[in-house]
């Protein structure tokens, strides 16, 4: 009963989620300007860590805890470095 | 379909409760990324959403585990705290990016206006002096 519960939460949170990241997908794909399309992207990459996250529950270990924290901090770091280049035209100066 | 680890119910309830209220939050920001009319006002549902979102799921992350483990399991509160600190500072850099490039275009625009504008006057002035001399020729 109680798995039966769990599961369907689940499965339910993992839908909500993949039609976040296709709400971002249209954003990137139709975005007006150039920074429309890094904001989606962004937030693509962080629906795409909670699903991550969702998905270490349903299996029961810590092991996707990892591979969450290596998408956010690659998000992060490419988000910040596609704003620098928006703005100054290079990354590195 | 419902694979799903064996928890007592109270952590059940909670789980559960915390991760689709999460999901449904995090939905909700993407939702107003998508249709918002402006940049300016685009930027600011996924910042708030997945915030919120974020937290509410690492809840249940540090319920779930803490319950199957038996122990406190706080290791998620490190991407909370990376996510929650990282996301505002992606989110600014990224609006005063737009915000400069969308000056510049302004500048560019009304560069370019005031040079048509100059091209014009001399234009006019030229042929001002032109229809002069002409009148001039004529007289005499």
């Amino acid at each position: 009963m109680n798995v039966l519960i769990l599961g369907w939460a689940l499965t339910v949170a993992q839908t909500l989620l993949g039609l976040a990241m296709l709400f971002s997908t249209f954003r990137l794909l139709r975005g007006p300007r150039a920074q429309d399309r890094v904001g989606a992207l962004d937030s693509l990459y962080a629906n795409a860590m909670l699903l991550m996250v969702v998905f270490g529950i349903r299996a029961g270990t810590p092991l996707f805890f990892e591979a969450a924290l290596i998408i956010a901090i690659v998000g992060f770091a490419s988000s910040s470095a596609l704003a620098k280049f928006l703005m100054r035209g290079e990354v590195i100066e | 379909m419902t694979q799903a680890p064996e928890l007592p119910l109270w952590a059940t309830i909670i789980v559960a409760g915390f991760v689709v209220y999460g999901a449904a939050l995090t939905l909700l920001g993407t939702i107003g990324l998508a249709r918002l009319k402006t940049f300016y006002e685009r930027v600011h549902p996924p910042t708030l959403g997945l915030t919120m979102g974020n937290v509410s799921i690492l809840i249940a992350s540090i319920t779930c585990f803490s319950v199957l483990q038996s122990r406190p399991v706080v290791h998620e509160v490190l991407l909370l705290f990376f996510v929650t600190l990282t996301t505002p500072v992606t989110m600014m850099l990224l609006a005063r990016a737009a915000l400069f490039r969308d000056r510049s275009k302004a500048y560019d625009e009304r560069i370019a206006t005031e040079a048509q504008l100059a091209a014009q006057r001399q234009a006019d002035e030229l042929a001002a002096a032109q229809r002069e001399a002409a009148e001039l020729s004529d007289q005499q």
